[in-house]
């Protein structure tokens, strides 16, 4: 174990980084640790444990808007927002049983700082379209602010929004104000069985393009289906599409979209406390949380092209894979402990971009975790790092290689 | 009035040097450098502001686009972009010694891909023309500023622009997927695409909103989402604000998402009624336009659940389209409101910041305090689901005195909306409008964190200087590390 230096508030989250920054001394900010293994392997000094600043500071369900101390776990946030009858519309998935670790251990701030968005995502928005403000300390040691506490606000640059997904490499954040959103009544989910990964990809794109308000939609070929509790006793490759809502809307908008899918298979349905269940299952990818370490990969990509990419990587590799976000996100595992990076990038060929989400230590050091960037990109991130960071010492090479 | 950089004698000696070079790269009527062409350049929607480019050039390609940039670059040419030249802040008023660089004939539509739901257009595209190009197979892009039929999208990128209905489907920001971009050093790159998110770092999140201080946009892509298979609306008039807002308050609370919820007080309500005579009540303080969209067996249910609020909260007329025709008629004052209090003043100052919804009692109140300190009429208009407020300042600039008063009293509201823990600027931008209100909302280092950002862009300060930011600096100065208050755990360390 590293030294770690436990702040209590924002003040000693400064003070810390200021003297780490003048001892060229690098950090690794940790909130609860469930992402530790996530992303690439660095070398730090320090650990700068966060898991001080926590809880709820505002929480106006009328204003729809909740504001939290950066370390404060989501499950206290859901517990609170359930009494209310909201939630996080972004459906932050919980990496834990993926990475072997428990379920609902991870922070707000970690699931900021990862950009973590579950099956919703293509209706609510990514993590980032539920950043209102952020107070947080750059690499400089200060304390700064940005954004606000309202939803419509272009006061300055989107500093709130930027901070999601930069993983801890830009600013350590300590207090974050998100928009909330009532959570729908009821939700049902229409199946379509036995679809060939081409053919689901046009149902899905049917779905998404009707005006039944289709809130998640996700593909599973019948091996990756056979994993998943709800589907286990289908025996078939699964298209599922979620309706949310009020009772009377999700009744009618499920007759609609059966009317409009009937012809392209046989359908099924889950109601609504099969559907949570379900869809919770996609969103913590439990197809590959059996316990096994092997290689998982993230590709986000445009939905009509996945399914060709999942065959590339496919008949390279023999993975095993299913799609979330009306084809957007394949999730992949391979077959061994290798990564196999290059059938990876090849069959995606820059149409998007692939993460490898786990991986044992070797094989992390061994890939590149993100999707290498061209050199106009690679330059400019290298600035914008500095602009924060610029003595590297906040989580230096977690995403790039220390330029 | 704010202060612009003062221009550069050095490169006003150069200007014919610098024409002739632009010329070389976009030939033929496609660079403007006499007076007379160049006028109506020399303001945006924010007509107070006018100032003459020294020169304008309206390239055709992201290859000439590039090249502008290059040589402005290289030859420390201070550039302005512009789109369609409605921005309300000046976000695109010239500088006398700049570059104006019109997007006007980047126009088309690229691509439309239904199976992804996805549109490729270049930012001069109008925001309605993207909806036109679509609509034909029931989809449309969400954001609806109500300057749309003129508004380029590239210019709602620059503005991260909202519209009526952005508290259920988003701003700008929340529907962009990806853009081509040039950066000042002629370099041209893509952030996202049809897929999402990114990969890297979220340059889009600070791309959109950063009002062209950070590059040229060149492309952009949106998503595109199917009507709603019907939308209905309802006019409710209140005796106060007061219940007015506690109805929003209560419909939000209820757990429904209005596809549009506006709110205008008497002064606006008059006014509109005079001019389009859309049936409003002229005996309430505040009326609320409340649009439900979606499948009709929803709509229908939440209509009578708004309704019923409404009347809990005590309100004195309530009226529900039963068609298309009434729902748009509910709209036609509310959409017509700027112009008709153009029509009972001779000057307005239209302002844009945003508060907690909860306090617009307060923010009411003290607003009409303010009024009469300064002798000014005011009008409101208020997007009432996002909290966003659009007071209308009643002036007449040919009066000695009277433009001065409106942007004092402007001034007093914005501070007033950050002091009750809202924004400077909801909707339009800070510009140049807003610059010098930004201390009022953050402190130096959260200035000096952006102002670090727009370093990483544009390291020698060339793109639209003068916009968003109350001082300039030198990008070397903004590396710096700073000390304060002396107050360390190690107060030995060396500092620097």
């Amino acid at each position: 174990m590293q030294d770690a230096i436990k702040p209590r508030d924002a003040n000693e989250v400064a003070e810390a980084i200021a003297s780490a920054a003048a001892n060229a001394k690098r950090l690794e900010l940790v909130g609860r640790g469930t992402k530790r293994e996530l992303g690439r392997s660095t070398q730090t000094d320090t650990t700068l444990d966060l898991s001080g600043l926590s809880g709820i500071t505002l929480y106006e369900p009328e204003e729809l808007v909740l504001s939290a101390r950066a370390a404060t776990p989501i499950s206290e946030i859901e517990k609170a927002l359930e009494a209310s009858k909201q939630e996080l519309a972004f459906e932050p998935m919980d990496y834990g049983p993926l990475l072997g670790k428990a379920p609902g251990e991870g922070t707000i701030g970690g699931a900021i700082a990862a950009g973590l968005s579950g099956p919703r995502r293509i209706k609510a928005g990514a993590a980032r379209d539920f950043m209102l403000g952020v107070s947080a300390v750059s690499g400089h040691g200060e304390v700064f602010k940005a954004g606000g506490r309202v939803v419509k606000n272009v006061t300055g640059y989107d500093l709130p929004r930027l901070l999601a997904g930069s993983w801890g490499t830009l600013a350590a954040m300590t207090d974050i104000t998100l928009k909330v959103l009532p959570r729908a009544e009821d939700c049902a989910t229409v199946l379509v069985l036995g679809l060939t990964d081409a053919r689901a990809s046009e149902v899905m794109s049917v779905a998404m393009g009707s005006s039944c308000e289709v809130s998640a939609a996700a593909h599973l070929p019948q091996l990756c289906a056979g994993k998943i509790q709800e589907l286990k006793l289908l025996g078939k490759a699964v298209t599922a599409l979620r309706l949310e809502g009020i009772s009377q809307s999700v009744a009618y908008r499920k007759m609609k979209l059966e009317e409009l899918l009937r012809s392209f298979g046989e359908l099924g349905a889950l109601d609504a406390s099969a559907s949570r269940a379900f869809w919770k299952n996609i969103r913590d990818v439990m197809p590959f949380s059996g316990g096994n370490a092997r290689p998982v990969w993230k590709i986000s990509t445009t939905p009509s092209l996945a399914p060709e990419i999942a065959a590339g990587i496919g008949a390279a590799t023999d993975a095993k894979y299913y799609y979330d976000w009306a084809g957007g996100l394949l999730w992949l595992e391979m077959p061994e402990d290798k990564p196999q990076e290059g059938a990876v990038r090849t069959a995606l060929a820059g149409r998007g971009h692939a993460t490898l989400i786990r991986a044992s230590a070797s094989a992390r050091a061994s890939a590149e975790v993100f999707e290498p960037l061209d050199p106009v990109r690679a330059a400019l991130s290298q600035r914008l790092k500095a602009s924060f960071d610029p003595k590297g010492v906040l989580n230096p090479g977690r995403i790039y290689p220390e330029g | 009035m704010v202060a612009m950089p003062a221009p550069d004698k050095a490169v006003l000696d150069r200007r014919e040097k610098i024409v002739a070079a632009l010329r070389e790269i976009v030939p033929g009527e496609g660079v403007i450098a006499n007076d007379i062409a160049m006028r109506p350049y020399e303001s945006d929607g924010l007509t107070a502001y006018r100032q003459l480019p020294m020169v304008v050039v309206l390239p055709e390609t992201t290859a000439q686009v590039s090249k502008i940039l290059s040589y402005c670059y290289e030859n420390g040419i201070k550039v302005v972009p512009r789109g369609a030249g409605t921005s309300l802040s000046g976000g695109a008023l010239p500088l006398a010694d700049g570059v104006l660089l019109g997007l006007g004939k980047f126009n088309k539509v690229l691509e439309i891909d239904y199976a992804n739901r996805a549109v490729v257009a270049q930012p001069g595209v109008t925001n309605l023309g993207i909806t036109k190009a679509v609509e034909g197979k029931g989809f449309y892009y969400a954001p609806d500023p109500s300057s749309q039929i003129a508004c380029t999208i590239g210019g709602n990128v620059a503005e991260n622009s909202g519209g009526v209905h952005c508290l259920k489907y988003g701003l700008t920001t929340n529907n962009v997927l990806g853009v081509e971009m040039v950066l000042i050093t002629g370099e041209i790159v893509r952030f996202g695409g049809k897929h999402l998110d990114a990969e890297g770092y979220d340059f889009l999140s600070i791309i959109i909103g950063s009002e062209g201080l950070l590059g040229v946009v060149t492309e952009v892509t949106v998503r595109i989402l199917k009507k709603p298979e019907t939308a209905r609306a309802l006019l409710v008039g209140f005796p106060t604000s007061e219940a007015a807002g506690d109805c929003v308050a209560r419909i939000i609370g209820a757990g429904i998402i209005p596809g549009g919820m506006e709110m205008m007080d008497k002064p606006a309500i008059h006014a509109s009624e005079a001019f389009v005579k859309a049936g409003y009540p002229l005996d309430v303080e505040a009326l609320l336009i409340v649009e439900l969209d979606g499948p009709e067996a929803e709509v229908d249910h939440l209509i009578e659940r708004v309704s019923g609020i409404a009347k809990d909260c005590g309100s004195s007329t309530l009226r529900i389209s039963n068609n298309e025709e009434e729902r748009l008629k509910f709209w036609a004052g509310r959409k017509a409101a700027f112009p008709a209090v153009g029509r009972i003043s001779p000057d307005y100052y239209c302002m844009d910041g945003t508060i907690p919804r909860a306090k617009l009692p307060l923010v009411l109140s003290k607003m009409r305090e303010f009024s009469e300190k300064y002798g000014l009429l005011v009008a409101n208009v208020f997007h009432a689901g996002d909290g966003n407020l659009h007071p209308l300042i009643l002036y007449d600039a040919n009066k000695e005195g009277e433009l001065q008063r409106a942007e004092d009293f402007g001034n007093d509201i914005l501070r007033l909306c950050v002091e009750v823990g809202g924004v400077l600027t909801g909707e339009h931008g800070v510009g140049v409008e807003k610059r010098d209100l930004m201390p009022a909302m953050f402190n130096k280092i959260d200035l000096d964190q952006q102002l670090r950002v727009k370093c990483a862009f544009d390291d020698k300060g060339l793109l639209n200087p003068g916009k968003v930011f109350p001082e300039l600096h030198r990008c070397a100065e903004m590396g710096r590390m700073h000390v304060h208050g002396g107050k360390t755990a190690f107060p030995d360390l060396p500092r620097f």
